[in-house]
């Protein structure tokens, strides 16, 4: 089944009775060419490119739950390409060209929208700060704009400007950054993925990981033993449970981020805006939901949920930066688990295991990098060599200190991001 | 969420800063193998369930604390002086 204008106004007419399902749901088979652990966006955008750029056919997606129902159904849905550091500048901006072609490659309407992006900045050493990023971005081929305070109240005139505290001096304006519908994504990526023979086995738990020699011979799951040559790890949230299954400790600690959403309003904020003296971000989705969200508990936790003093904190933000929606009352908050790696960044790499690879430790930027770690980790698993745009994000670099990728430059430890 | 410091009493979560795993009171030599102090800096149980961390009480009395605490459900089980564990006071 193909979407187009046309098929909609058909539907349309005729009671929408002609849709089918957007993805088989088979029996897992016995064996596999590879199997990739997690169905959530970079779970399925890995066994889509698998399929779309490797030719790879014999694949299948274990799910412990549903598709999409982790963390790439949890998140703030901002994807944007403004990174410094090499290693990060170039995948980010991989990913950016994948999102802008993805409605049209995935044949699905992932409601991606380039509203822009603006970082706020606060201070002369900020701007600095942010004039050498948006340097950087440009560098990279993406798009950056230094805007001083004139700019930033052409564009969103209903900050609190004269804010005694925390004046804003101006902003990094990122026209190409924006949102996306994040449920979509996942299921634009799992029917790709279905179209071209890929497996997706849903309410499918890994139980266990079959190592024999030093090698991967498959997986224990709550619907039986499934061989395969290869294995993925893909469970940002989970890596930690899932890697102890092969024996392996990650440089990972779970934490958990909230998020917010309002009540719906009348469209307000046209872009995504983030603050620069305090952690506060926020847009506004299709629905009309002021989406935003601040900083991590900053303890580790499961718990999908988070506590008081960070829901104050990101609300303070809020006021001081955008007093108007003090009117706006809050619909519900939840958090989402993050995979947080010493120095911030990803991993996508193999294993000591041979056949095993694993891609995790999004920390709170996994949802732009769908696209990217996807393709890149397909890369990986098809290949066996790193893709030239992940070849940064190794297991070893903590290990060595060669290598780290500390984007906000605060060091290379737990509790620094 | 409210730690129960043991001088100071049942306090909010918001005097406390966070370190991380209690396995970084327990240093390595600086003999030890390189596997060894990766392990110490970087890799982790991460346990879905109890766990063991440790929390400097900044806005307190300010002592080092391992604090017995649920990651699923938040729950603060027991919280210990480091010095006490130590029993040196190292």
């Amino acid at each position: 089944m193909r979407f187009s204008g046309l098929k909609i106004f058909r539907e349309g007419l005729t009671g929408n009775k002609g849709w089918t399902k957007h993805w088989r749901d088979p029996e897992p088979k016995k064996e596999y060419d590879i199997l990739i652990i997690g169905g959530g966006g970079h779970g399925l955008s890995t066994a889509y490119y698998l399929a779309k750029n490797h030719g790879l056919r014999n694949i299948a997606v274990l799910e412990k739950g549903y598709l999409g129902g982790g963390n790439v159904g949890r998140n703030t849905t901002i994807v944007r390409a403004n990174y410094f550091l090499p290693g990060n500048s170039e995948f980010y901006s991989h990913s950016l060209k994948l999102w802008e072609n993805l409605e049209n490659d995935l044949n699905y309407n992932v409601m991606h929208s380039q509203r822009g992006l603006i970082n706020l900045f606060h201070s002369d050493g900020q701007r600095d700060a942010f004039a050498r990023r948006g340097n950087a971005m440009i560098n990279q081929g993406d798009d950056a704009i230094l805007l001083d305070t004139e700019g930033v109240r052409d564009l969103i005139p209903y900050l609190d400007f004269e804010q005694v505290r925390f004046p804003i001096y101006g902003g990094l304006y990122h026209p190409r950054g924006g949102s996306a519908r994040h449920d979509a994504v996942a299921w634009g990526y799992a029917r790709g993925a279905d179209t071209r023979g890929v497996d997706l086995i849903q309410n499918c738990e890994v139980t266990g990981i079959d190592i024999s020699q030093g090698r991967v011979t498959g997986v224990q799951t709550t619907r039986g033993q499934i061989s395969a040559k290869k294995v993925g790890i893909v469970v940002a949230g989970r890596s930690g449970q899932v890697a102890a299954m092969a024996g392996m400790r990650l440089p990972i600690e779970s934490h958990v981020l909230q998020a917010f959403v309002t009540e719906g309003l009348k469209p307000c904020i046209d872009h995504v805006i983030s603050f620069g003296m305090g952690h506060f971000y926020i847009s506004q989705s299709d629905k009309g939901g002021l989406v935003f969200g601040g900083d991590l508990d900053f303890y580790a936790s499961y718990a999908q949920r988070g506590n008081l003093p960070m829901k104050e904190h990101v609300m303070e933000a809020g006021m001081t930066l955008m007093p108007m929606i003090g009117k706006a009352r809050v619909l519900r908050s939840w958090g989402g688990i993050m995979d947080m790696t010493p120095d911030g960044s990803p991993i996508i790499d193999k294993t000591d295991i041979e056949g095993l690879y694993i891609d995790c430790g999004w920390c709170y930027g996994g949802f732009k990098a769908v696209p990217a770690s996807g393709y890149c980790f397909a890369h990986l698993l098809a290949t066996d060599n790193h893709h030239e745009f992940a070849s940064g994000f190794r297991l070893d670099r903590f290990k060595t200190g060669y290598g780290l990728i500390d984007e906000e430059g605060t060091g290379s430890q737990h509790n620094l991001h | 969420m409210r730690i129960p410091c043991p001088t100071c009493g049942d306090r909010d979560r918001r005097e406390f800063y966070y370190v991380g795993d209690a396995q970084i009171i327990n240093r390595p030599s600086p003999e030890a193998s390189e596997d060894t102090w990766d392990d110490y800096l970087h890799n982790r149980d991460n346990p879905a369930g109890v766990t063991k961390d440790l929390w400097y009480h900044e806005n307190g009395c300010n002592s080092w604390l391992v604090v017995t605490r649920n990651t699923t459900t938040h729950e603060v089980q027991h919280a210990e002086l480091v010095t006490k564990l130590k029993g040196d006071g190292s």
